[in-house]
């Protein structure tokens, strides 16, 4: 049952689990950022589905996607400021 | 802060180390889904048609986005705090 204590890890193992966490935590953030991205830039992009994504539509998701970065960015550190001013006004 | 880690099941005899670990990466973890969160949606209040860079506005109603946003939850996390210590509002 005890499948996780980790009182008999050695220090490589550990650093072993640790990464694991860590990369599985950054995949799942990718995974969900694509997701995002996929659903946002195809509604602002493709306004009839054609047989094939022609040129246009093509680099409207290419500029959606860098847009899409840019603004993710903005509101992290938005949110990371706020949350220092409200930290430093406790 | 209190107890941060009282909600959070760290098994028995995991080394502090591991605690401290697993604690900081949930609370990134935490930090990050907000951010998707905001960004949906300001997205969506924001952004009209994806140019060559965000432009200023678009930056502006983007703060203002996030900024408001937590001010409304904050606003209604302190009056619903308010409504249950008078004892009232909930049935």
């Amino acid at each position: 049952m005890d499948t996780l204590s980790t009182g008999s890890l050695s220090g490589a193992q550990k650093e072993e689990l640790m990464d694991q966490v860590k990369q599985q935590i950054a995949i799942a953030n990718a995974q969900e950022l694509l997701t995002k991205m996929s659903e946002k830039c195809f509604k602002k992009c493709i306004n009839k589905p054609g047989t094939a994504l022609d040129n246009s539509e093509q680099k409207c998701i290419a500029m959606c996607m860098d847009r899409y970065m840019d603004a993710w960015n903005l509101v992290s550190r938005t949110y990371s400021s706020r949350i220092q001013r409200e930290r430093n006004n406790m | 802060m209190t107890d941060l880690s009282s909600d959070y099941a760290v098994p028995k005899g995991a080394d502090s180390e591991l605690q401290d670990f697993l604690l900081a990466e949930k609370q990134k973890a935490q930090f990050h889904a907000q951010i998707h969160e905001f960004n949906d949606f300001c997205w969506d209040k924001c952004v009209d048609k994806p140019g060559a860079k965000l432009d200023s506005r678009t930056e502006t109603c983007i703060t203002n986005c996030v900024e408001r946003f937590i001010d409304v939850s904050l606003l209604i996390t302190n009056r619903f705090a308010q409504m249950l210590e008078k004892g009232g509002g909930m049935h």
